[in-house]
């Protein structure tokens, strides 16, 4: 049992996991000596609010779950090209194309929800490809398109709606029509979480992005195709080498990933409780993606958990105003992030302490009688901290 | 007349952020980092010397001063700009981090700690950080009385004349200098370009990323500022994306001081007339279509696409930008 437990500790993923677990503790303390410096006498407020709020009512936890939602496509998206060594800049584009695709098919075209998702991920892959062509076929740089892709999918965008009347709103024509009002088979279905949570924000949309983002698992892990993606990403001249179609590769990633995003803006607009609005700035959901995807570092299970955790403390975020702005939470992300790439040294000290374990374990069992899997464990461990530190001898 | 006038002013004041902005950039990137923290560190900049411009504006001195207040903002900005940078050139240069993640937490920490900082200090909700009008610089400091209808010179001199102008056309020829020039400037390149080699003969490579990050940074910020008064209304913890259009002019410019300035230039007339779309009578109006703007509002986009996608065959990034230096695998 206890060879078991540190088997499973001394796996890089909990190794990683546990990296991830003490960036967020050392984030949310850095976040709490802010607070006491901009006003000492609330920060403890503050804290337990970004704590706290998010579960301190169904209703609270409900938006949690609404707004992790499309983040967690977005994540899922920017993710997605991470592994194949793209870094999908533009999920904020795709998301407002798919925002409109779904808005299109679910106001104008009468179409039930499930086709305007649908139609939203078309939209958004749309956007996607370009980037991906333009990388594959032009040898553009895709942070490059996909910058370019944002401001112009945005302004086509917003260019569009004015120029279709019915889609917007009688009153205040810079936004879209309320979608309980024309088309209510549009709206994605509750399922009755609404009345079990008792907020009108909840619908199934959590379900259907976690099963898109299992799906991408299975994708990645489980099929040649996901095989062939990370080989790409981990050595593009060696998987050329290897008769994988790099090119073919690039541009189906970046079409993924663009379906991805594409997913959550339909996701986020169908819900009947959010209006699109036209805006001349890009949207944020986007870019918000590219740290929830860092923190779980683009394993798609590890960003149900890492949108979750993000929507969760920005719940907390707009608890705690107006005595804090909620920007505070961004800083604290930030920090995680950045902490991020700290993690391989984290990862590395969490090792070394395990191992330092180990070796005072080992003595007190070389005296009497050895078990046969640790003695298989320890030497490749001592090996690879052997390893590490005469790497690290080299480097400084 | 007058209207050209408008347009080569605006366009010279919105391409020197660019131009700045990028040329940091390339020193990042010709030193072996990628730096898409630029936007990030434009906004401290801007937000740190803002601060400066404002509060010597309180005590009087800058009016007095008009002068020497900016140049100590442009001082400041450099400044912040590069203490900033520091954190991605320990993260990506020091522990050997992917550069997108440092990058992209700076990006992310930079408005956010601009807002609350500007909250702090001007109280709740108060985002905006006004810029004082002595800032741009008039004709009566040169001792010329303001016409009362401007002629085509006066017009493009004097319409959006800020010290950052010449300043940062004077850190473009030190760049051109400095790159082509200098043994400092070869070094840099060759870290860029192969690192190991550059460590074979002796050349300290983690001590040059370092000091091109750092140049990118002292940049990154000195365009911050020249963003922040170009676009005029003041700071508002944003500088809209500039830092990211920089990275573009830098790619289009081929990673190459000269071609960036010529870069800067091309997308910042496409911008201005964007912007300006409505009063440039020789542009058709296209009546029929709702908010025809965005149109216009998309040019520049589109336009720099276009041309990437017909130039980027050629395009040669430095060969080992993004792949963090390790003295083993020389």
């Amino acid at each position: 049992m206890m060879t078991k437990i540190r088997k499973f500790i001394q796996s890089p993923g909990a190794a990683s996991f546990l990296a991830s677990v003490a960036s967020i503790c050392i984030g949310l303390i850095f976040g709490y000596i802010l607070l006491a410096f901009i006003n000492p006498s609330m920060s403890l407020y503050g804290l337990g609010k970004i704590l706290f709020a998010g579960a301190s009512t169904t209703e609270k936890f409900a938006k949690v779950l609404y707004q992790a939602a499309p983040l967690m496509l977005t994540g899922l998206s920017v993710g997605f090209a991470f592994k194949t060594g793209l870094f999908n800049i533009g999920a904020s584009g795709q998301y407002t194309m798919g925002a409109f695709f779904a808005l299109y098919a679910g106001i104008i075209l009468k179409s039930p929800w499930w086709v305007a998702l649908l139609a939203a991920m078309l939209g958004g892959a749309i956007w996607g490809a370009f980037p991906g062509v333009c990388k594959a076929l032009f040898n553009v740089n895709e942070v490059i398109t996909s910058i370019m892709f944002n401001w112009i999918g945005l302004f086509a965008v917003n260019l569009t709606l004015s120029n279709i009347p019915l889609i917007l709103d009688r009153v205040s024509a810079n936004r879209t029509v309320n979608l309980a009002a024309v088309n209510k088979s549009a709206m994605i279905p509750k399922w009755g979480l609404d009345t079990l949570f008792g907020s009108s924000f909840m619908n199934i949309s959590i379900l259907i992005t976690a099963a898109a983002a299992i799906l991408m698992f299975i994708i990645l892990n489980k099929t040649t195709f996901g095989y062939e993606l990370k080989a790409c990403g981990f050595n593009r001249n060696a998987s050329i080498y290897a008769g994988i179609n790099a090119k073919r590769n690039i541009v189906l990633s970046m079409v993924i990933s663009g379906a991805l995003a594409g997913l959550g803006g339909g996701i986020y607009y169908l819900s009947g409780t959010a209006q699109f609005t036209i805006v001349k700035s890009i949207l944020a959901m986007g870019f918000n993606g590219i740290p929830v995807a860092l923190l779980a570092t683009s394993n798609p299970v590890g960003i149900i958990f890492s949108s979750l955790f993000v929507s969760y403390i920005q719940v907390g975020g707009e608890a705690m105003q107006p005595e804090f702005a909620k920007e505070v939470i961004d800083i604290i992300i930030s920090v995680i992030i950045y902490l991020a790439a700290f993690s391989l040294l984290l990862k590395g000290l969490i090792n070394r302490l395990l191992t330092w374990q180990n070796t005072k374990r080992d003595k007190v069992f070389a005296a009497g009688s050895t078990s046969v899997g640790d003695g298989q464990q320890n030497p490749q461990v001592g090996a690879a901290t052997a390893n590490k530190s005469e790497s690290d001898g080299v480097t400084k | 007349m007058i209207i050209l006038a408008n347009i080569m002013s605006a366009t010279i004041i919105f391409a020197i952020p660019l131009l700045v902005v990028a040329l940091g950039g390339m020193f990042s990137e010709r030193s072996g980092t990628i730096n898409i923290a630029l936007e990030g560190i434009m906004i401290i900049g801007a937000l740190f010397s803002c601060l400066y411009l404002n509060s010597v504006s309180v005590s009087g001195w800058g009016a007095a001063n008009p002068l020497l207040a900016m140049f100590f903002a442009i001082l400041i900005a450099g400044l912040s700009g590069l203490i900033f940078s520091l954190l991605l050139a320990l993260a990506s240069v020091s522990l050997k981090a992917d550069q997108t993640i440092g990058g992209t937490a700076l990006n992310m920490f930079a408005p956010a700690f601009a807002i609350v900082l500007t909250w702090a200090i001007q109280g709740q909700g108060q985002t905006t950080i006004i810029i004082p009008t002595w800032v741009r610089i008039s004709q009566s400091i040169f001792g010329l009385t303001p016409s009362k209808t401007p002629g085509f010179l006066e017009t493009f001199f004097f319409k959006d004349f800020f010290l950052t102008t010449p300043i940062v056309l004077l850190l473009l020829a030190i760049t051109v200098f400095v790159i082509y020039k200098t043994k400092f400037g070869l070094r840099l390149r060759s870290c860029g370009e192969h690192p190991q080699a550059a460590d074979s003969v002796g050349i300290n490579v983690y001590a040059l990323r370092y000091t091109g990050v750092a140049i990118s940074g002292c940049l990154g910020g000195i365009g911050g500022l020249a963003f922040t008064v170009a676009a005029g209304s003041g700071f508002q913890s944003t500088v809209a994306g500039y830092g990211f259009f920089a990275l573009a002019v830098m790619i289009f410019g081929n990673w190459k001081p000269m071609r960036i300035f010529g870069a800067a230039l091309f997308f910042a007339l496409f911008k201005v007339i964007g912007s300006y779309s409505a009063s440039l009578p020789f542009l058709p109006s296209f009546t029929g279509i709702k908010n025809s703007d965005y149109i216009y509002q998309m040019l520049p986009y589109i336009v720099t696409m276009v041309v990437l996608v017909f130039t980027s065959k050629k395009s040669r990034a430095p060969k080992a930008e993004g792949i963090p230096y390790d003295k083993s695998t020389r």
